[in-house]
């Protein structure tokens, strides 16, 4: 019998690739993008607000609503600006410890700051927010503790905490396809730079940032859109702030469509964003 | 460049500060769960190991522990079957659409996990009218899954090449043999690889878990997120974050023993 299959299989590889497609296409494509497609028509209806039900016309007055509200807007652009502070900070961060990793640790050494690197990314999502509660906490934080000496002060909860905890979480993200990309970079093209008088910064600025510019992008795919729809950072240590991700939290018991409107930034960002790490070839550096 | 030794002393330094803000959290995680004090104080002014104890016995703890394994059990399994399928059909044949099969499989951990979550449980309990539960937890955990073995399982094919295959053919192995005698093997530490990043990936998973898991499951992340702000358990929390914290040191060390593909071991 396997013995027949196995003739068969052979014979046709349409019916091969067949076997090998349908069920993970079923799953992603009809199943998850499946509903997805159905939850974000429902940014199209409305509710009635006597029932609760959903209503299914088409028209366009959650778009309408979202954009007129100064609250929504103002939710929208914090949003943005925290995911982009939130890449800044990493870029900063990560790019002079990629640098040392790669350029100038030993292979031994090498090794260890890599596994160090990626330690954390086990580490639970949640405790890492939950750590950073105990970081900030005003008054009595490790940090006040740590850091009062020198004269700094904890900002406390709110949007600098949102920044500083998804920062942390995704530093590792930026770091790691930054130290693929300058490992490959070849250390000539450096030598080459100081030999025709090029300092420090000039080399930085001219050969080594033009060349691992994908990387970046890599890395700024994940610092930017795993910020972009986060909620349980910003309820954890964002204090009263609310992100994208709370409004479309709270709106999904009470208003599905408008919840589903409110996803729509999120996705469509993301959306062109994946287009243009496409386009500069930045998923293959991942 | 020759770099001078000022630069590579304040690279140094600057590597430093960033391990420092890594791990001085996670450090402070682990103190903490020693903390005799019930509020949280800091610094500790007297250490215990009780609440390691009270949290062992914890039925709440163990219960969500229990949820979660299976969860991340069943989700890798699917994961690594869908995800190897899928992989053999991108390196192996030509059909239309392949070009976005690595942009469809990267789609359910790029969007916000809110979106994904809200949209299984529209079409679960709305469309398709089941409850949630074990059930549809696992169809959530294994659609974001799937990438991180896709990932693994197509690099190594890419790299294995299609030789060793044909040279088992031609010496007359039918397909099954070839595959289990030759190709499995030659991908099983891909394999094994995927599969670790998948339950680690599962294992983890809160925003998709709160939207499909009905009432009767609570996986750890769960629980640790249910009891955050509940004041008498935080020494619980406690001890649960600190263990979290100490096993993310098992896959780094597996994974050490593994090669991997990538850098990132192809979580992405």
């Amino acid at each position: 019998m396997l013995q027949e299959v196995a003739n068969t299989m052979h014979k046709r590889p349409k019916l091969r690739l067949f076997a090998l497609l349908t069920a993970p296409i079923l799953w992603l494509v009809v199943a998850y993008l499946g509903a997805l497609a159905t939850l974000l028509i429902n940014a199209f209806f409305t509710i009635d607000s006597f029932t609760g039900n959903v209503v299914q016309t088409f028209n366009f007055g959650n778009f309408q609503d979202m954009f007129s509200d100064a609250a929504y807007k103002n939710v929208v652009l914090r949003t943005l600006g925290i995911a982009g502070a939130v890449t800044v900070l990493c870029t900063i961060l990560a790019i002079p410890m990629a640098f040392y990793m790669a350029k100038i640790a030993k292979p031994e050494t090498q090794k260890i700051l890599v596994a160090l690197i990626l330690t954390p990314l086990w580490a639970s999502y949640l405790v890492k927010i939950y750590a950073w509660r105990t970081m900030l906490e005003p008054g009595n934080g490790v940090l006040d503790w740590l850091l009062g000496p020198i004269g700094f002060k904890s900002p406390g909860f709110g949007g600098p905490a949102i920044i500083i905890g998804l920062s942390y979480l995704w530093l590792p993200y930026m770091i790691l396809p930054l130290y693929a990309g300058l490992s490959r970079l070849p250390s000539n093209l450096l030598d080459a730079s100081g030999d025709l008088g090029a300092h420090n910064w000039y080399t930085f600025r001219r050969i080594i940032l033009p060349l691992i510019f994908p990387s970046l992008v890599a890395g700024s795919m994940f610092t930017f859109s795993l910020s972009l729809g986060d909620y349980i950072t910003a309820t954890i240590i964002g204090g009263k702030l609310q992100m994208l991700g709370n409004v479309v939290y709270q709106n999904f018991s009470i208003n599905l469509p408008f919840a589903a409107t409110i996803a729509t930034i999120p996705v469509t960002i993301m959306a062109i964003y994946l287009w243009m790490v496409r386009r500069t070839g930045a998923l293959a550096n991942l | 460049m020759t770099i001078s030794k000022s630069a590579r002393l304040a690279l140094a330094a600057l590597l430093g500060i960033g391990l420092a803000f890594i791990y001085v959290p996670l450090t402070v995680v682990i103190i903490n769960s020693f903390n005799a004090s019930r509020t949280f104080s800091w610094p500790p002014t007297e250490l215990t190991t009780k609440w390691w104890a009270k949290a062992i016995e914890n039925t709440g703890v163990r219960e969500a522990l229990k949820w979660s394994i299976i969860a991340g059990l069943s989700a890798t399994v699917i994961a690594l079957l869908l995800g190897t399928a899928l992989a053999f059909a991108v390196s192996r044949y030509e059909f239309f659409g392949r070009e976005v099969i690595s942009l469809l499989v990267v789609l359910p951990i790029s969007l916000p996990g809110v979106v994904t979550g809200i949209a299984l449980n529209n079409a679960f309990t709305k469309q398709l009218g089941m409850s949630t539960g074990l059930i549809t937890v696992v169809i959530g955990h294994a659609t974001f899954c799937i990438v991180v073995v896709y990932n693994n399982a197509l690099a190594r094919l890419r790299r294995m090449g299609t030789s060793l295959q044909e040279a088992s053919m031609d010496l007359g192995a039918n397909g099954i043999t070839t595959f289990r005698l030759v190709t499995l093997p030659n991908m099983a530490s891909a394999l094994v690889a995927g599969g670790l990043l998948a339950f680690g990936l599962s294992f983890d998973e809160i925003v998709v878990t709160t939207f499909t898991a009905g009432p009767g499951i609570q996986t750890l992340p769960l629980w640790i997120y249910n009891n955050l702000f509940r004041p008498n358990q935080a020494p619980i929390v406690n001890v649960v974050a600190a263990t979290l914290v100490l096993l993310s040191i098992v896959p780094i060390y597996l994974s050490q023993r593994l090669s991997s593909d990538s850098s990132t071991g192809g979580r992405f």
